[in-house]
């Protein structure tokens, strides 16, 4: 294996690391966004239209395959003549679908803190939206922690997806660099071995983090 | 030009290789699927063993199979092979890709599912005389395949939408069927949402179905405990 | 004399790591005797109970009924769960939180074991099971699933399960410690009928009353060991261990309300 080869690998490889990250904390972004803010007007009202949108566009997102609805943004938008450009549309598709997916999360979170916290609230006189911000947000995120670790390793995994599109992420420059140079075992295991890096990075971060939030 | 006019202008064109595209879809899944449970299952027995050595490999295992992307594995598979010698229908690449990935997550779905029975079940089979065996096929798997059978189905669920990327590497499941016929015709909008709704309607019944299941083992038997939503299968389930 | 002793415990043991849980426990059985094991908590009475049966292989000592050895192969060694079934087939063992079958009715809780492992065809298995059903007063609850039964009539199809076996030995753990106080007497009722049969039982129990009335002997445990042990009558009216002069004391507290 020649240097030369070595430095190219690197090069393609911790350049595509610098997109997925960026792809990932983008996407990230968004669908904790969305998920925030669609669980907590959830939360908030009964209003029916209100849940039954949110449930249509979780049930939709949750239903279709990542590449198929990035494909969908991709090209259905262009032929529309809304062109993203990959990186953009990546962000959007990924953030749309971890949405759909971080909906349901903190959710769960908000619904596993005891009905009680809920109605001390009420009865020291907090309107429904200080409530929810003080004592029922603060609690329910602790909850969701596990969850959202979980779902952020699937989203990394996911950015590879990006790659049909174009994006030039970690799979992307891999496979231009065997095309260019046959070295297919060598390029796609370090590929491998990066993302095992950024998944396992992600999951220590969030132990960590639980730890720390466990011992208050 | 309404999306309903041109499906109904070119449904004998597509419908063909529709068609084609989803009997390949829904073999990776069941092909994928039943390699994961085997595997699973296998995972479950190392995990088992006294063997300090074959528990680290099985953990291994694990850890590699959930933190790398299924693409890079189907890529290893159908592209890396062949350099060491072994060469692999696409097909079988994607099916062998999908069953190992998934074995990792329904082996913890087995677990979980014997995990939640008490310990005093297996202990009071075992007691009254029953063998190893028996206590397994009588008392311990009729209990826990009520646990495991609503995220069983979440993650065939989630196979059956994770065979799209066997699309990358040249598999003409419906995805890429659908990428071809588009880049004939020009017409993503149509195509690619003809296909959305495809895979939303095999998906979707199977999420409704395991959500019902879910909610009624939440119900029975009724436990003491208190009942706290899971939080922990948020992500899998409803 | 020999030929009269049915269970033979000699010198168990049980250690987990540095802990001994048993430090040398004897004691023997006679066909259809019935033995009351008492003590404090923690002192020993589910392990020494559980290493009858070998669901806590002990870690030294042996257990003989009808003079085979339990668990042990011939050469000494541990015997597998596969090994020891039909052993424990001839032991009933009645646990404290009953861990009936969820899965299954309650006819089919008791007639589980007969079939299964006695080779019962399914009808003379059903039968079976009415019969014992019967006999503890839940006929009328066989189609039944066990979650819809009261606490006290789930101990009982755990006792007529037990009894599905035909054992030659019944083993129970504290079966009404679990139970609210008002649902205790329906289930001493029928262990005391099944005491009146001759059974050969020992018995881990709290209520002193109870145990004065169904045990030919009582052996009093503490810290994993054996203190005292006689008939029912002498340890319980002239106790002569310090401890368990104590024990007995505030359990009599405990009953009386200011404990
Ligand atoms: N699996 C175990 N590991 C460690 N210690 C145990 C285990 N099981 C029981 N013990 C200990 O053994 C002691 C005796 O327990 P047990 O036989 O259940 O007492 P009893 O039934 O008399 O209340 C207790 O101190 C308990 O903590
Ligand atoms: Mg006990």
């Amino acid at each position: 294996m020649d240097s030369s080869l070595m430095n190219a690998v690197v090069d393609a490889l911790l350049s595509g690391a610098v997109t997925t990250i960026k792809v990932t904390a983008g996407a990230l972004a968004v669908a904790l966004c969305i998920g925030i803010a669609l669980s907590a007007a959830a939360f908030l009202t009964s209003n029916f239209v209100v849940h039954a949108a949110v449930r249509i566009y979780v049930e939709a997102l949750r239903n279709v395959p990542s590449l198929t609805f990035l494909f969908l943004l991709y090209f259905g938008l262009a032929a529309l003549g809304f062109r993203l450009s990959s990186m953009v549309a990546a962000i959007l598709g990924l953030g749309l679908i971890g949405g759909a997916i971080t909906i349901d999360i903190f959710r769960s979170g908000f619904q596993a803190v005891p009905s009680g916290q809920a109605e001390a609230a009420a009865s020291i006189g907090l309107t429904p939206l200080a409530a929810f911000r003080l004592i029922i947000l603060p609690q329910g995120l602790r909850f969701a922690l596990p969850s959202l670790g979980n779902y952020a390793i699937a989203l990394i995994k996911d950015t590879s997806l990006v790659a049909a599109i174009a994006a030039p992420e970690i799979m992307f420059n891999a496979r231009q660099l065997v095309n260019e140079t046959f070295e297919t075992a060598f390029i796609y295991g370090a590929a491998a071995l990066v993302y095992l890096f950024l998944t396992m990075s992600v999951a220590q971060g969030v132990s960590l983090l639980e730890r720390r939030l466990e011992v208050r | 030009m309404s999306f309903l006019s041109v499906i109904y202008e070119n449904v004998t064109d597509w419908a063909p290789r529709m068609i084609a595209g989803l009997q390949l879809t829904l073999i990776l899944t069941a092909g994928g699927f039943s390699l994961a449970l085997l595997m699973a299952l296998a995972l479950e027995y190392l995990r088992s063993r006294q063997n300090a050595a074959v528990r680290l490999l099985g953990r291994i295992y694990l850890a590699l199979a959930r933190g790398i992307p299924i693409l890079v594995i189907l890529y290893l598979l159908y592209f890396a092979l062949p350099a060491a010698g072994l060469t692999l229908p696409a097909k079988l690449a994607g099916i062998i890709g999908l069953g190992c990935v998934y074995a990792a997550y329904i082996a913890e779905v087995l677990r979980a599912g014997f995990n939640a029975l008490p310990a005093g079940q297996r202990e009071a089979a075992l007691a009254s005389g029953l063998t190893p065996l028996q206590t397994f096929w009588l008392v311990l798997l009729p209990q826990a395949i009520r646990h495991m059978l609503a995220p069983l189905l979440i993650n065939l669920t989630s196979l059956m939408k994770d065979s799209s990327i066997c699309a990358l590497i040249a598999v003409p499941e419906l995805t890429l069927a659908s990428r071809e016929i588009m880049s004939e015709s020009f017409l993503p909008l149509p195509v690619f949402m003809l296909t959305a709704l495809l895979y939303f309607f095999m998906a979707w019944p199977a999420s409704v179905i395991a959500r019902v299941i879910d909610h009624r083992l939440r119900s029975y038997p009724p436990r003491s405990v208190s009942k706290m939503p899971d939080v922990k299968h948020a992500m899998a389930l409803s | 004399m020999a030929a009269d002793i049915l269970l033979d415990v000699v010198n168990l043991g049980k250690s987990y790591g540095d802990f001994a849980v048993l430090k040398g426990v004897s004691f023997s059985l006679r066909r259809g005797e019935r033995v009351a094991l008492i003590g404090p908590s923690g002192s020993g009475k589910s392990t020494c109970l559980r290493a009858i049966n070998y669901l806590d292989p002990p870690t030294q000592g042996e257990v003989r009924l009808d003079g085979q050895v339990i668990g042990r192969r011939s050469d000494g060694r541990r015997m597998s769960d596969l090994e020891l079934a039909p052993q424990r087939a001839e032991i009933g063992m009645v646990f404290q939180h009953f861990h009936l079958w969820p899965h299954l009715c309650v006819r089919s809780n008791v007639a589980l074991q007969p079939r299964k492992v006695r080779g019962l065809s399914h009808d003379e298995a059903a039968k079976l099971a009415d019969e014992l059903l019967a006999k503890v007063q839940l006929g009328h609850k066989a189609d039944e699933m066990p979650h819809r039964l009261s606490g006290g009539q789930q101990q009982r199809v755990a006792i007529a399960r037990a009894l599905a076996q035909q054992p030659k030995l019944l083993l129970f753990d504290e079966p009404t410690s679990a139970l609210d106080p008002e649902l205790v007497g329906e289930v001493l009722t029928v262990i005391k009928e099944l005491a009146g049969e001759g059974r050969a039982m020992v018995l881990v129990t709290h209520e002193i009353a109870f145990a004065r009335e169904v045990a030919d002997r009582i052996i009093f445990m503490d810290g994993g060991r054996i203190v005292e042990e006689g008939p029912a009558q002498s340890v319980l009216d002239d106790p002569q261990a310090p401890r368990l002069k104590q024990f007995l004391t505030s359990l009599a507290q405990r009953e009386r309300g200011d404990g």
